[in-house]
């Protein structure tokens, strides 16, 4: 579990082309707590894909900083990308395998493909898989390196429903057995309530933090989707703003 | 099973049978016969001469063949990642691409002297540019979300390099090779014709002047064949494999 100050007070990406500066994110403080799980609502192109790389280490090129709590070292991070990114030339077992941390046989690997539907599949190389099988794969990693920190870039995009639903109730699952922090971005606004501790909005860029709402249905009715639409309900009409990003 | 091994044979055997047809019609000694050719084939390689010179011959090529892949996969990757040098060097890559093979053989004999150094230094000169080329390429196509996904779940050096970078690059390397081998084959000749004193360049030299066809031809079969061996024993397989995962 780890524990995350992001303070980021200036990421902009360089004129280019005849275009000005482009400002993605401005004096963005959030803090996640070690295994809260944080959903990050914004309207697309907000600057939320930047700020995951930033938190991921993958770009360095801002004003500001990360801290984390352990001083062990970084936390172990599992990312899952808005594409599955997985090496074509790997089977899926091998993509899994690869990302483990040297020495360690991840144990629950078959378990994880068991779940995700994916066991007959490991022999096989990604372009055989349908976007779905893929995307499955890529969450498989992310769950299998058993990480400090979950990054998760609207991970169930283009999943069917069903399939959706029951990753997310994996997800779930696999983070209250072993907890971990989770950043998790969506621009929908139930998934995000299903799934966090606490929903953070943020503004168009250049993006800061606009509200920070705690999600108060306990876990047991997380699959009510009553309890959802209410309390998505209560909240638009509490904060007409937030309605405008969606 | 039928089609796939009549097919190439009957294809062969009808050449054959016009080179035959033509011989006997020319009745001269600029077109010997195929019996008479598979003939000095025969002697030439039983008197241990043809395998000599062929040996040379290959020795050369693998030295330079290694030297102009290993620099040029170094210099090209290197000029691949780096946008703004391999703009600034992008002209001499061009001059050189278009340097006469002729021209640089002269000029390393000229400048190294008549030596196995300056047979070597040519030939690795004229093959470099095109391996630098090829690579570049392949080092400007390297999959950014990958080398992102290896830095996210903090793959290592030389992880990333084995099992992200390597793959990526392995089809450029291949095409450098398989062209690599064709191209220096044939300036090697040229090469051991102006200024060695063995090989297959020179032997064919003699031949030349002696106005021995039948020799001049042996000796090509003899080194198509071996050519035609490492394609299809060696690179064909590595480029299967590598591409296996392809669907």
């Amino acid at each position: 579990m780890s524990r995350v100050e992001i303070d980021i007070r200036k990421k902009a990406y360089p004129a280019r082309h005849g275009l000005g500066e482009h400002v993605a994110i401005k004096n963005l403080r959030l803090e996640l707590e070690a295994g809260e799980f944080v959903c990050l609502v914004g309207p697309s192109g907000c600057g939320k894909t930047t700020l995951l790389h930033i938190v991921a280490g993958l770009d360095r090129h801002f004003e500001g900083g990360i801290g984390t709590d352990e001083g062990k070292g970084a936390p172990r991070i599992g990312y899952v990308f808005q594409n599955p990114r997985l090496l074509p030339w790997r089977t899926v077992r091998e993509n899994i395998d690869l990302a483990l941390p040297a020495g360690e046989a991840g144990d629950d690997v078959d378990h994880l493909l068991e779940v995700m539907d994916l066991a007959q599949w490991q022999g096989h190389y990604p372009q055989t898989l349908s976007g779905g099988m893929g995307r499955r794969a890529a969450l498989a990693r992310a769950f299998a390196i058993r990480p400090t920190l979950l990054l998760m870039d609207e991970p169930f995009v283009s999943l069917d429903p069903p399939t959706a639903r029951r990753i997310r109730q994996l997800l779930v699952d696999v983070w209250r057995e072993r907890p971990h922090t989770v950043l998790f971005v969506t621009h929908d606004l139930r998934e995000a309530i299903a799934l966090a501790d606490r929903l953070v909005f943020l503004s168009a860029p250049p993006a800061t933090v606009l509200h920070e709402v705690a999600v108060d249905i306990p876990r047991a009715e997380r699959d009510d989707e009553a309890a959802i639409e209410a309390f998505r309900g209560r909240l638009t009409e509490d904060h007409p703003e937030i309605r405008e990003l969606l | 099973m039928r089609s796939v091994l009549l097919h190439p044979l009957m294809s062969a055997l009808l050449f054959l049978a016009l080179w035959q047809g033509l011989a006997a019609l020319l009745a001269s000694p600029a077109l010997p016969p195929p019996v008479a050719v598979f003939g000095v084939l025969y002697d030439e390689i039983r008197s241990g001469q043809l395998p000599f010179h062929l040996g040379m011959t290959l020795a050369r090529l693998l030295a330079s063949f290694v030297l102009a892949m290993g620099l040029g996969t170094a210099i090209g990757i290197f000029l691949g990642r780096h946008p703004a040098l391999d703009r600034f060097f992008d002209q001499w890559l061009v001059i050189f691409l278009n340097i006469p093979a002729l021209v640089m053989v002269i000029l390393c004999y000229v400048w190294f002297g008549l030596g196995e150094v300056a047979a070597i230094t040519a030939v690795v000169a004229n093959k470099l540019p095109n391996v630098v080329v090829t690579l570049r390429e392949g080092a400007r196509a390297l999959d950014l979300d990958l080398l992102e996904m290896a830095q996210a779940y903090r793959f290592g050096r030389w992880k990333t390099l084995r099992h992200v970078i390597w793959p990526q690059l392995f089809p450029f390397l291949i095409a450098a090779a398989r062209t690599g081998i064709a191209l220096i084959w044939k300036i090697i000749l040229v090469v051991e014709l102006l200024g060695r004193g063995n090989g297959m360049g020179y032997q064919l030299h003699l031949f030349f002047q002696l106005f021995n066809v039948a020799g001049i031809l042996a000796y090509t079969i003899a080194f198509v064949a071996v050519i035609q061996l490492i394609e299809a024993l060696l690179l064909k397989p590595l480029d299967r494999q590598a591409g296996r995962w392809r669907r």
